[in-house]
């Protein structure tokens, strides 16, 4: 277990925030077309909030073969109201989709951690659908110094 | 069934209690992008999808992609209302 100090806590959170505000004031959202296409359909004409999701990748990733990733949505967990669905694309990796994780009521809590292939230097977004059909929306930059895809 | 996954779960909790569950799967996870020495591109097979659930309620599911890195590993979470059974599946390209 390594320990986090304050400090580390208090940039992290501030870069977080940068990172948010970046997002919500970026007019137009471009990603590759494959890529865009991936969000288009899982969205389905909904228009995403930003917020809610944190994605937690490293700045900087020496291999891309196993890069881990982890997501949390804040967001309630009830039968009522909960988030169904979420969908993690990488836009320049061959096949943008990475996965596709499915969360019910059960889980009290939509996170995940898992371990990731990343092809380069790109963004990954990551988006949640809710129960009551809206769509959570966040992306996060990633450098690849060695891809992880062979080939 | 190819390997022995390792599952990280509890014992013992307090009811309604929220607990993260751990597990590892030892697999490749070809591409279907790389080649081997002859240059023949190996063919794909990978997990596609894992399972959870808890005594017959799906808990969490997860359709996965070649992007995920061999050995796939996840960390998630259940709210536990119950004393009962986790059942994990594993989904191979080729059905095991």
């Amino acid at each position: 277990m390594q320990s986090i100090s304050r400090r580390k806590v208090l940039s992290l959170a501030a870069q977080l925030t940068a990172l948010a505000t970046a997002g919500t004031l970026s007019p137009a959202y471009s990603a590759p077309a494959e890529a865009a296409a991936e969000i288009a359909k899982f969205t389905a004409g909904v228009v995403p909030d930003a917020g809610r999701i944190t994605i937690d990748l490293p700045e900087i990733a020496e291999h891309g073969s196993a890069v881990p990733l982890a997501i949390d949505i804040d967001h309630p967990m009830t039968p009522e109201i909960h988030v169904v669905e979420m969908l993690v694309v990488a836009e320049a990796n061959p096949w943008p989709r990475i996965a596709r994780f499915h969360f019910t009521p059960m889980s009290g809590r939509a996170m995940v951690a898992t371990r990731i292939r990343l092809a380069g230097t790109q963004t990954v977004h990551v988006l949640a659908k809710t129960s009551d059909k809206r769509i959570l929306m966040a992306q996060r930059q990633v450098k690849v110094t060695i891809g992880g895809c062979g080939g | 069934m190819t390997n022995k996954p390792r599952i990280k779960v509890p014992d013992q909790i307090r009811k309604g209690e929220i607990i993260q569950i751990k597990t590892l799967v030892a697999h490749d996870m070809e591409n279907g992008l790389r080649r081997d020495q002859a240059g023949k591109v190996i063919p794909r097979k990978i997990i596609n999808r894992f399972t959870c659930s808890f005594n017959g309620k799906p808990v969490f599911a997860c359709d996965l992609e070649p992007a995920l890195a061999a050995n796939p590993y996840f960390v998630f979470s259940v709210r536990v209302d119950e004393s009962g059974l986790f059942n994990f599946t594993w989904t191979d390209d080729d059905g095991t």
